[in-house]
């Protein structure tokens, strides 16, 4: 892998350098070093596997796995509610939680969507844009993905406060982290087939799509309009 | 001037009358019948409209199903191409290269862009059969010659994701200009991807990049 990777970070950092930082993504010959190992460890292995996970494992075994992680979505989408001062939209989170934990097997069964008590989506990193903290730089994170210097504080604060960090039991702990991992980026797959057909180059594709879709998050889905920089 | 002559005058008068009065009844009829293709179709029940036969279409249309990639571009390019603003959407996401371009590139340019977007739009249809979508209300002035018309696709068990049109009116009726799915505008997208095309070969270099790709080139 060394020897794969160390040609690949130097070609990519001479292909970043020809291309000029945008103001979102000081960091781009980096970021696209970055991307580039991550192209390999991901198309090699986190891909295939995550692939064969979607083909191979039985449908209801993947949506009680969704559903359990999902749940622990709800959980940080109560707390991030609530640190937003949207009690309305953190009370049907905690409802969710109540519901899916209580009566859904911890989670496994999602009770909560089929009585129609709908699905918050916030996080911290939303939470921190929602109080006028900047983006800060782009980041490409091998194998974990787009992000920024502000989701990607709350990502480390999520994985630090998370229930499953919390169990006793060091394997079974390590196999949910595990096995976590594998349905999120499996629910990446088909938007991935998406980004390959559409885009050109798909780093700067991708960081676009995810800068757009997180400005729409931290802003509940009304954006201000962007500025035409080239107007 | 004799009795007989103002009879006559009177019949001829009343002659012309009735002809007048035909010709009326017949450009009102005309009238009738090519008013709602005059009446510009409003923007959302244009979307309305041209989804729901689209989606219709997908589902039962067997080569639809059967994922004939021919059948599917065909779909698209008759469909639902002419209800967008291919040379509108060429210049936002092209920008000030565009303007700069001649014709001949923005020919080009356009052909090219709406070739990629046929290709990605089938690939997108072949992984969302089993969608609903939700109408939302217009919002926008009778006046308004600029609109967003939003929707909601709802698929079994997963969260729905919002998709935007906006939409210019034009003399042929309502055309989309840009679609925002789940707050990520296409235009905005291909703006960064051409800005940088066009940075490393002008306008050529990015006909050219755009043509690998049709052409089936897999993107970097």
């Amino acid at each position: 892998m060394q020897r794969i990777a160390i040609p690949l970070f130097a070609a990519a950092v001479l292909a970043g350098c020809a291309a000029a930082p945008s103001r979102d993504d000081p960091f781009e010959p980096m970021n696209r070093a970055s991307y580039a190992v991550h192209e390999v460890v991901d198309g090699y292995v986190v891909k295939p596997v995550a692939q064969a996970y979607v083909d191979y494992t039985p449908k209801l075994v993947q949506t009680g796995i969704r559903n359990f992680f999902g749940n622990i979505d709800d959980l940080f989408s109560f707390i991030n509610g609530m640190l937003q001062n949207k009690p309305e939209k953190a009370g049907n989170d905690l409802g969710r939680v109540i519901t899916n934990t209580g009566f859904g097997l911890l989670g496994l069964i999602d009770i909560a969507s089929d009585a129609g008590i709908p699905k918050g989506n916030e996080d911290f990193g939303q939470t921190f844009g929602y109080w006028g903290i900047p983006q800060g730089p782009y980041l490409f994170i091998p194998v974990l993905g787009p992000t920024t210097v502000r989701d990607g504080t709350g990502w480390i604060i999520r994985a630090y406060t998370t229930p499953v960090g919390y169990i006793p039991d060091v394997p079974t702990r390590n196999i949910l982290w595990g096995i976590g991992f594998l349905d999120a980026r499996a629910s990446a797959l088909q938007a991935e087939s998406l980004v390959d057909q559409a885009s050109l180059d798909r780093y700067t594709f991708i960081r676009r799509s995810y800068l757009q879709r997180r400005q729409y998050l931290v802003y509940d889905g009304a954006p201000p309009p962007p500025k035409e920089d080239d107007e | 001037m004799t009795m007989n002559e103002h009879a006559t005058v009177a019949r001829v008068d009343d002659g012309l009358a009735a002809r007048a009065c035909a010709r009326a009844v017949l450009g009102l009829l005309v009238l009738a019948f090519a008013l709602p293709a005059l009446a510009q179709e409003a923007p959302d029940a244009l979307v309305k409209r041209v989804s729901q036969e689209a989606l219709q279409i997908i589902k039962t249309d067997p080569n639809v199903q059967a994922g004939d990639q021919a059948r599917i571009r065909d779909l698209i390019e008759t469909k639902l191409t002419p209800h967008f603003d291919i040379d509108r959407m060429t210049a936002l996401a092209a920008g000030r290269a565009y303007r700069s371009a001649t014709p001949e590139q923005k020919k080009r340019l356009g052909e090219e862009f709406k070739t990629l977007l046929i290709r990605t739009y089938s690939s997108a249809l072949r992984q969302y059969r089993d969608q609903t979508i939700d109408y939302k209300p217009l919002r926008a002035d009778p006046g308004a010659t600029d609109v967003v018309v939003r929707t909601e696709v709802v698929r079994p068990g997963q969260p729905p994701v919002q998709i935007d049109y906006s939409m210019g009116k034009t003399p042929d009726g309502w055309k989309a200009y840009d679609v925002v799915v789940g707050g990520v505008s296409l235009v905005t997208n291909y703006r960064d991807e051409f800005t940088q095309q066009v940075q490393a070969g002008g306008v050529d270099g990015l006909i050219k990049s755009l043509a690998a790709k049709n052409a089936g080139g897999s993107a970097k």
